[in-house]
């Protein structure tokens, strides 16, 4: 793995007529794991897109190693950041092997067609997420679990240091969101790649991320370890929830359990405070 | 995570699919040209097929097999033959970039557009057969650019352009029914003859001129099919990927376009080839398969219901009315289907 610079220099960020994220910096860590967490419609899937490209900057820009990655051809950006996007498409009947094989494009060209880097690549992806044997499966046949951990394969497939993924948890259970939060944490570790994942959970966000980033209306509120930046009132300020942050009892990372208005407990209540 | 690499599992998959895809497209492509040569043997006169590729091959000469094959049935035959490759290679390229198979150009009123300025030149303008076909080609051309202009929001939905693409159609059809009603008796009558579609109205001119543009399409279109592979996944997937996807799209709506408006320049608005030839080839080649067995299973479709309409039913009729009465139940099971499985967009 070479190491990459990504960063965002004063990036806004919009659709239509409206600025999402408003004059943003960020500089992803690399080789690690960056999670970037928020409230609905706080501007953080439109982050992972802007810093992959995917939408066009309004003001500032995106550097990749030194370079603005509007200035770049697009196929050289995606030699070395890939992107899962929220909700990709999956053609009407078509083969695990077929689709994990369409993320080799970047490396293909009109005359290099398919070579055996290419069929090593796409193998590589398939075991890392445990799906070879799923290879000629139809992709309409297989569960959520199973399908999320294709995609995944694809963009593995597509051999980038960087990789970004917008909410790859979403439509999973929570046994199926830890067994992919583990895979990623794994090709993190193996291989270093830089990899950085847009959560709902809070919890798991804290226990997976090297480095967190909270957002808020299009702005960073607070970024670093989770342990060091993930407190009761960074969580009532981003999420506008009051709650207990307290130590999770497997990782001993930051975990929050809501208030809520009912169910409180009054013993329990009387000890925090 | 100590999995093995298992190489040869990925790589016989992905020959599997090959090998399939190339089977089917060659025994499709085989089928396209006995159909053809078919077609120049039948009629009231029987023709050989040995003399019926000597003759189109200039192997021979033979005054009166030469009048019937080359003069007669050669023409209408190899418009059969080109209309029905544009047409399948046409629809597909639309079903894989808008992803619904509903998607077809001749669904969503770039045919409409082309029905619309033939008729008016044919009633208003009286035209010749080539302005007749000029229109219909600057009719698809700018229906084409109207449904984009109004379809497109951020770059193009597939729901949103079919959706617009029926309601231009509809319009497009108003007018050109209100164009009829004003029309002559002798002037309606070919108006409504052109608008069923056939292969045998095919002028010599249009007909080179689709040949043409099937000789310069053709390998750009198999050149654009691997971006759409990726545009096939959705538009994020495809950024992300490093294909330049307005580019490539607006790239192959153009080339489908074109050959659509040719087509139906030469033989007028054949209804429904363009919808099912795509999801035929893709059932035949498997979902790997590409645009030239679509184009492959158009002209089985165009050359087989020709045959039908000229041989088989006891009156010969126009190439259209056959299409649609095949095409028409396949279309009300794909609407039933797809909103069944729920996966219209």
């Amino acid at each position: 793995m070479t190491s990459h610079d990504l960063r965002a220099n004063n990036l806004t960020l919009g659709y239509a007529d409206t600025d999402i994220v408003k004059g943003l910096d960020v500089q992803i860590p690399d080789g690690r794991i960056t999670v970037i967490v928020g409230a609905n419609a706080c501007g953080k899937s439109t982050l992972l897109r802007g810093l992959a490209r995917l939408l066009s900057p309004r003001g500032g820009e995106v550097i990749l190693d030194g370079k603005s990655v509007q200035d770049m051809r697009s196929i050289d950006v995606a030699k070395v950041l890939g992107l899962l996007p929220q909700s990709p498409v999956a053609p009407d009947g078509i083969s695990v092997g077929d689709l994990v094989g369409r993320g080799r494009y970047p490396h293909q060209g009109w005359f290099r067609r398919w070579s055996d880097e290419d069929d090593r690549a796409v193998a590589a992806a398939l075991a890392a997420t445990g799906t070879t044997d799923l290879e000629d499966r139809n992709i309409a046949e297989l569960s959520g679990g199973q399908r999320q951990r294709v995609w995944v394969a694809m963009a593995l497939a597509q051999d980038t240091d960087l990789l970004l993924l917008d909410e790859p948890t979403t439509f999973l259970d929570i046994n199926h969101q830890v067994e992919l939060l583990d895979l990623l944490t794994d090709l993190n570790r193996e291989s270093g790649k830089t990899i950085v994942i847009v959560l709902h959970d809070l919890n798991l966000a804290c226990r997976y991320a090297d480095h967190i980033i909270a957002m808020k209306k299009g702005a960073i509120l607070a970024e670093g370890a989770p342990k060091d930046v993930i407190n009761a009132a960074v969580v009532t300020e981003v999420f506008g929830l009051a709650c207990e942050v307290v130590p999770d009892p497997v990782s001993d990372t930051p975990m929050i359990v809501p208030r809520g208005r009912h169910h409180a407990s009054p013993t329990v209540i009387e000890t925090l405070a | 995570m100590a999995a093995t690499l298992d190489v040869p599992v990925v790589r016989s998959g992905r020959k599997q699919r090959r090998r399939r895809a190339t089977v089917v497209t060659t025994v499709l492509a085989v089928v396209a040209v006995c159909l053809f040569i078919l077609t120049m043997m039948v009629g009231s006169y029987y023709v050989s097929p040995i003399d019926v590729v000597t003759s189109v091959l200039h192997l021979r000469d033979d005054p009166t097999t030469d009048f019937i094959v080359r003069d007669l049935r050669l023409p209408t035959a190899a418009a059969a033959l080109a209309v029905g490759i544009a047409l399948g290679i046409s629809g597909i390229v639309f079903q894989k970039l808008l992803g619904n198979p509903l998607a077809s150009p001749d669904f969503v009123g770039v045919s409409s557009g082309a029905s619309l300025f033939a008729v008016s030149a044919i009633v208003i303008f009286n035209g010749s057969s080539t302005a007749i076909s000029g229109s219909a080609l600057v009719g698809a051309l700018l229906s084409a650019l109207l449904i984009y202009l109004l379809a497109w929001r951020d770059g193009i939905s597939g729901y949103r352009f079919i959706l617009i693409g029926i309601a231009v159609s509809e319009f497009m059809l108003s007018i050109v029914g209100y164009v009829i009603s004003r029309a002559e008796l002798y002037e309606a009558r070919e108006a409504m003859t052109w608008l069923v579609g056939t292969v045998g109205q095919a002028g010599a001119g249009e007909l080179r001129t689709l040949l043409v543009a099937l000789v310069v399409i053709i390998p750009i279109a198999l050149v654009l099919e691997r971006p759409l592979r990726t545009l096939e996944l959705g538009d994020d997937t495809a950024k992300a990927l490093g294909s330049r996807v307005e580019l490539n799209r607006l790239a192959l709506i153009a080339l489908s376009i074109i050959l659509i408006g040719f087509a139906t320049a030469v033989a007028g608005p054949i209804m429904f080839v363009a919808l099912i030839a795509g999801p035929i080839s893709q059932r035949l080649t498997g979902p790997s398969g590409g645009i030239m067995a679509a184009g492959m299973v158009g002209a089985i479709i165009v050359l087989g219901a020709d045959l039908v309409a000229q041989q088989v039913l006891p009156t010969a009729l126009p190439t259209g009315v056959v299409t649609g009465i095949v095409g028409a139940p396949y279309l009300i099971w794909l609407l039933a289907t797809v909103n069944r499985e729920g996966r219209g967009g």
